[in-house]
């Protein structure tokens, strides 16, 4: 265990940029990968979640804020975007190599960009809003060896240690950690900040590091489309739905629905 | 034949309806091996037994219990390398999802989550993008890891010999680094959990207001159903944000699902849109929520809804 000075406790927040969460969703028939180009492209609403509570630890005892974000180069917004909430640096690992990679391979290129930031404490949105894996903290957790404090509905530092509330299908648990460590935080942790205009223009002087696979270590066949673990056989367009029927209410509306359900057996 | 490990979701050996829904799909590919971790394996053996288990591995240490996550996978891990399985399935759950990521690392294997169904050769089929794309997806290398959202099968009895095996791992030095200080139960009242339900009853902004939700929640109780929410209603605050279903919500799949007053936004649709069966009422006729209607009533659904129940309670006598 590393001797952490809260003063000087480094964050890490992960963020990934995503299509819009309002916006209908496609595979590129060429890769059957993510089709990024058609929708417009936001940070991941999650992870502000995580960029929130990642400011809120260091006003309340200092330290440095990097956000790092694993993408093409038009995640540089969404780098911008965690920087004029307040972030103080930017990472960003961008790469040709890595187009399709899966969970398993961004945990790899995500694990050793944590690693060469030296991180005391690594947050992470729950889940992104087009992969849904939610798989991700857990496995760069694994990779790298750290505490996993996932689903924490509050995270608070107290020195060395960090303790969280994880959420349970029956209500919470407490979970304690020495530093460093690795927190997901969930959705409603927090009221995420909007930038201020003094904070978008103070975002465009810091510092952002660009980092390819060379830079990090990892090799070009362990990550990208080829190199996924998993691969998809096949994608279709679900056939649509046949069209139900829908009736407008003559005042005996809900004995309507009451009719259908036993004719399906549901009552 | 090959084992298909299969991790026990369970409370204390109250096994969870998913577990029996993974032994089936289990049985498909292999000879299903049930993976109990934690007390109660007693009380769980003669259903996983009952339900298609030949062998039941039981690692009961306190210790696997006492930090989360981890050692879960830590045992799988180890069952992985000794008995080589043709697939691990593992319930979709938030935790089960984790498990199953830190299996993949620690044993060099890929995983596929949130299956709606596994077939014999363990190609999984996802629904992905709120169910409007349907995937077939395989595991290319190590063992294929499959995690399976609830209610994608019907469980099926197939009594198997169910023979208790114990296994003991020595936990590394990451699992128990964080550590269970407490466990806090919070009441959720005497309706089924949203996730797991076989009927959810919603309502969205037609509902207008934290009161509103009487009428949604009389519904549901007349079903023995789960009460769920758009976001619109939990950003509103007019009902806790933990019911909400949807995109950045839970995602259901429940045999009926009643929408009330609900628009049918993509953010909704994508928490939903795979229930077998659903039901709209809503005034607007020209919701987006109608195309996935089975049924549904345009009307208010301030008649409707307690209309329907009062005949619901009637027809139950």
């Amino acid at each position: 265990m590393r001797e952490v000075d809260s003063e000087t406790m480094k964050i890490v927040v992960c963020v990934k940029q995503v299509p819009d969460s309002w916006a209908e969703k496609t595979l590129r028939p060429s890769d059957n990968t993510l089709d990024r180009e058609s929708v417009d492209a936001v940070m991941n609403e999650l992870d502000e979640y995580a960029v929130e509570e990642a400011l809120r630890l260091q006003e309340a005892q200092g330290g440095e804020v990097v956000v790092l974000s694993m993408g093409p180069s038009q995640a540089t917004d969404t780098i911008r975007k965690a920087l004029s909430m307040g972030a103080d640096a930017g990472v960003h690992v961008v790469d040709d190599g890595l187009h399709g990679s899966d969970a398993v391979a961004t945990s790899l290129a995500l694990a050793k960009a944590i690693e060469a930031q030296g991180a005391d404490l690594v947050i992470f949105g729950s889940e992104s809003t087009d992969a849904r894996m939610s798989v991700v903290p857990a496995m760069v957790a694994e990779r790298l060896g750290l505490p996993q404090l996932t689903f924490s509905s509050s995270v608070a530092v107290d020195g060395g240690t960090v303790r969280t509330n994880r959420v349970t299908e029956y209500g919470y648990d407490v979970v304690e950690a020495p530093l460093p460590a690795l927190v997901s935080v969930v959705e409603k942790i927090n009221e995420p900040r909007y930038p201020s205009f003094k904070g978008i223009m103070a975002a465009k002087k810091k510092p952002v590091q660009t980092l390819g696979l060379a830079d990090l270590g990892v090799a070009a066949g362990e990550v990208g489309l080829g190199a996924a673990w998993s691969v998809v056989a096949e994608a279709a367009a679900r056939p649509p739905k046949a069209k139900g029927t829908i009736v407008a209410d003559d005042g005996s509306g809900g004995v309507a629905i009451a009719d259908y359900l036993s004719a399906q057996k549901f009552i | 034949m090959a084992e298909v490990l299969v991790l026990v979701e369970h409370v204390d050996g109250n096994v969870k309806k998913v577990t029996y829904e993974l032994l089936t799909l289990a049985r498909r590919i292999g000879e299903p091996a049930a993976v109990f971790v934690g007390n109660g394996a007693d009380a769980a053996v003669p259903g996983l037994a009952e339900h298609g288990a030949a062998t039941v591995y039981v690692a009961d240490a306190p210790e696997l219990t006492a930090h989360p996550v981890a050692p879960k996978a830590e045992v799988l891990a180890k069952l992985v390398a000794e008995k080589a399985p043709a697939a691990v399935l593992v319930a979709s759950t938030a935790e089960g999802k984790e498990v199953g990521a830190r299996l993949a690392i620690r044993s060099g294997s890929g995983i596929i989550t949130d299956a709606v169904d596994v077939d014999a050769d363990a190609t999984a089929t996802q629904s992905v993008f709120g169910g409007a794309t349907i995937v077939k997806s395989k595991v290319a290398t190590g063992t294929p890891i499959i995690t399976v959202r609830t209610n994608s099968v019907a469980p099926e009895a197939a009594p198997a010999a169910g023979a208790r095996v114990a296994v003991s791992v020595e936990l590394s030095s990451a699992a128990t680094a964080a550590k269970v200080v407490d466990r806090v139960e919070q009441a959720k009242g005497g309706r089924p959990d949203l996730a797991e339900a076989a009927v959810v009853v919603s309502g969205g902004r037609g509902v207008g207001g934290a009161d509103g939700f009487g009428v949604i929640e009389a519904l549901a109780d007349s079903l023995g159903a789960a009460v769920g929410a758009s976001r619109a209603a939990t950003d509103a605050g007019w009902y806790p944000h933990q019911f909400q279903v949807g995109q950045t919500g839970k995602t259901v799949a429940p045999q009926l699902y009643i929408a009330n007053g609900i628009s049918g936004a993509i953010q909704h649709r994508a928490g939903m849109q795979t229930s077998k069966t659903v039901v709209v009422v809503n005034k607007d006729p020209e919701a987006p929520i109608f195309e996935l209607a089975d049924f549904g009533v345009v009307g208010d659904l301030f008649q409707v809804v307690p209309q329907l129940t009062e005949e619901i309670t009637k027809r139950k006598g």
